[in-house]
C-alpha cells in the first residue's frame, strides 16, 4: 500500500501547494459565544507529506466553532480539508494509522490526551510517518 | 498540563516509551535509548576491539539513526571500532539521488568515510534498466537480491570485518512474522538472530545492534536530535504482502505496545523439530557467494537479464540452472517460460 505511493512521488515534488485558506467568518464579530479561532502550525514528516501533496508545513486557521476544538474534530478537519490522496492512509476509524506518530507542541501525543486534547491558538501539530522505509 | 519526566524528575517529558511505558524527558530519553543500544552491544558481544565495521546506510531513519548512535558508543565506551558507512546505488533516478545526498551528508556531519557501490559497476545493469526489462511486478526480487550481494562486496572491496544494518524492533517482528505466514522455515529460524557468523566465503558477517530498538523510539531519537534523513520506500517495491504485516503489527502494536518485543521472543524460542528437512547451504558455483542452489540468486537473475531472459529466476526455474552453469542451450520451451514481459 504505501510503496504505491511513492511513484507519486517523483512528480508531488515539483508542485506547490495550495492550500485551502479557512476565511474568518465575518459574521462571527457579532456573536460573542463563539471561540476565537485557532491558529495551528501543522507538519507532516517521515513520508505523511506525500499525502499533502508533498508541503510538509501548512500554516492553518481553524474555523469559529461554539465548543473548543479537539484533536478528534482536528483530524476530521484535516481529512476534509488538508488531505489530497487516500485517507485510509493517514486517518483508521476516528484516530491516525497506526504507525503515524504526533507530537503537541514537541511532545509525544500520548502524554498530552490525544484525541481528546483541547487545542490552543498556536499549538504546534506534528504527524510523523514511521511506515516509510529505513 | 505538562508531564514530568519519570527519571530525573524535573524536565518536561516529551514521550512515552512503547517498550516501558515510561515519560522522559529529552536527555533522559537520548540516554536510554542509547544504554540499551550499548547493552544489546555488549551482552551480545557483537564487535572486537580495533574492528573495521561498515555501517549500511540508505539516508534512511534507521541506518541514519545507527550511525549517529554507533559514532556515539564508539567513543562513550571506547569500542575501538573503525567506523564507515557503505552505501549501495541502485540507479533509481529521483530516489537514489535524494537518499545519497543524505548519505554525504550523514558522511560530513559524522565525519565517517563513505563508500558507495552501484549496481552498475557490480552487476552492469541499473535498477532503471532492469525495470524497463521485467516491468514493475517483478522488480523487488532483483532489488532485494542484488542489494544484499551489493553490501558484501562493498564490503569486501573496504575490507571490513563486520557489517551493522539498521534493522529495528519492528522489521524483526515483521520478518517473523513474514516467515511463519509463508512457512519459511529455514528462514524462520534464523531471522531473530543478532548476528550471523560468517557464513561463508564471500560473505561479510552482519550484525542488528538496533534489533530491540522500537521504530517509534528510534523516529522520535531521529526527530528530537534533528538528524537528517530521508523518508520514502524505493519506489520499485511493491511488496503488498510485507506491507499487510507491517499493519497488522502495528495494529497491534496500538492495542499493546509489548506485541513487537512479544513476537520477537517467540520467534527467538521457537525451536524446530528434528527430521524437519532444512535447505543445504553451500556456494554459488559462478562466483562462489552463499548458496542453497547450483548458482546463487544474483547469479541466476543476471545470466537471465544478459541473456535477454529477464524473468529468469523469478519464480521456480531451478531445474534450468544446471544448463545455465554448464552452458548449454535452452529449448525453446524453455526459453518462452523466461522471456520478457510484453507491456
Ligand atoms: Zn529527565
Ligand atoms: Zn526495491
Ligand atoms: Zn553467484
Amino acid at each position: 500500500m504505501v510503496p504505491l505511493l511513492c511513484l507519486w512521488l517523483v512528480t508531488l515534488n515539483e508542485k506547490t501547494a495550495s492550500l485551502p485558506v479557512p476565511m474568518r467568518n465575518s459574521a462571527s464579530d457579532d456573536n460573542i459565544n463563539m471561540a476565537a479561532p485557532v491558529a495551528l502550525h501543522l507538519e507532516f514528516g517521515g513520508g505523511a507529506e506525500l499525502l499533502f501533496d508533498g508541503v510538509k508545513e501548512h500554516h492553518v486557521t481553524l474555523p469559529d466553532q461554539l465548543d473548543p476544538w479537539d484533536m478528534k474534530q482536528l483530524l476530521v478537519w484535516i481529512k476534509e480539508n488538508l488531505l489530497k490522496e487516500r485517507p485510509e492512509l493517514f486517518v483508521q476509524g476516528d484516530t491516525v494509522r497506526p504507525g503515524i506518530l504526533v507530537l503537541i507542541n514537541d511532545a509525544d501525543w500520548e502524554l498530552m490526551g490525544e484525541l481528546q486534547y483541547e487545542l490552543q491558538d498556536k499549538d504546534n501539530i506534528v504527524f510523523i510517518s514511521t511506515l516509510h522505509g529505513g | 498540563m505538562p508531564v514530568l519526566c519519570s527519571s530525573c524528575a524535573e524536565k518536561r517529558a516529551v514521550l512515552k516509551r512503547p517498550k516501558t511505558a515510561h515519560s522522559l524527558c529529552k536527555e533522559c530519553f537520548f540516554w536510554a535509548f542509547e544504554e540499551e543500544v550499548h547493552q544489546t552491544i555488549i551482552s551480545a558481544q557483537l564487535f572486537n576491539h580495533g574492528e573495521t565495521v561498515g555501517i549500511g546506510a540508505s539516508g534512511g531513519k534507521d541506518s541514519t539513526v545507527l550511525a549517529h548512535v554507533m559514532k556515539v558508543l564508539n567513543e562513550r565506551y571506547n569500542y575501538g571500532l573503525k567506523l564507515m558507512l557503505l552505501s549501495v546505488d541502485e540507479g533509481i533516478t529521483g530516489y537514489r539521488d535524494d537518499s545519497l545526498e543524505t548519505v554525504k551528508r550523514n558522511q560530513q556531519q559524522y565525519e565517517l568515510p563513505l563508500k558507495v557501490v552501484s549496481y552498475e559497476e557490480l552487476y552492469g545493469w541499473t535498477m532503471d534498466d532492469i525495470v524497463k526489462q521485467v516491468g514493475l511486478k517483478n522488480n523487488c526480487t532483483f532489488c532485494g537480491v542484488f542489494r544484499r550481494q551489493a553490501l558484501d562486496r562493498g564490503a569486501m572491496i573496504l575490507k571490513v570485518d563486520k557489517i551493522c544494518t539498521g534493522h529495528n524492533a519492528d522489521d524483526v517482528a515483521e520478518t517473523v512474522l513474514m516467515n511463519v505466514l509463508r512457512g519459511d522455515i529455514a528462514r524462520l529460524r534464523r531471522c531473530t538472530a543478532i548476528s550471523t557468523a560468517s557464513e561463508g566465503e564471500g560473505v561479510v558477517p552482519r550484525c542488528k545492534p538496533l534489533k530491540y530498538a522500537y521504530e517509534k523510539e528510534i523516529v522520535l531519537y531521529a526527530y528530537f536530535k534533528k538528524l537528517d534523513y530521508f523518508s520514502t520506500e524505493c519506489i520499485y517495491s511493491p511488496n503488498a504482502y510485507r506491507g499487510h504485516a507491517r499493519a497488522f503489527l502495528k495494529d497491534l502494536e496500538a492495542v499493546r505496545p509489548s506485541s513487537i518485543m512479544d513476537v520477537i521472543h517467540s520467534g527467538e524460542n521457537l525451536s524446530v523439530r528434528e527430521g524437519v528437512k532444512m535447505p543445504v547451504q553451500g556456494t554459488c558455483g559462478r562466483c562462489g557467494y552463499i548458496s542453497s542452489q547450483a548458482l546463487c540468486k544474483s547469479c541466476v537473475l543476471l545470466e537471465g537479464l544478459n541473456r535477454g531472459l529477464p524473468r529468469l529466476g523469478i519464480g521456480k526455474h531451478h531445474r534450468l540452472h544446471d544448463k545455465i552453469l554448464s552452458q548449454q542451450p535452452l529449448t525453446q520451451a524453455e526459453e518462452r517460460k523466461i522471456k520478457p514481459l510484453k507491456f
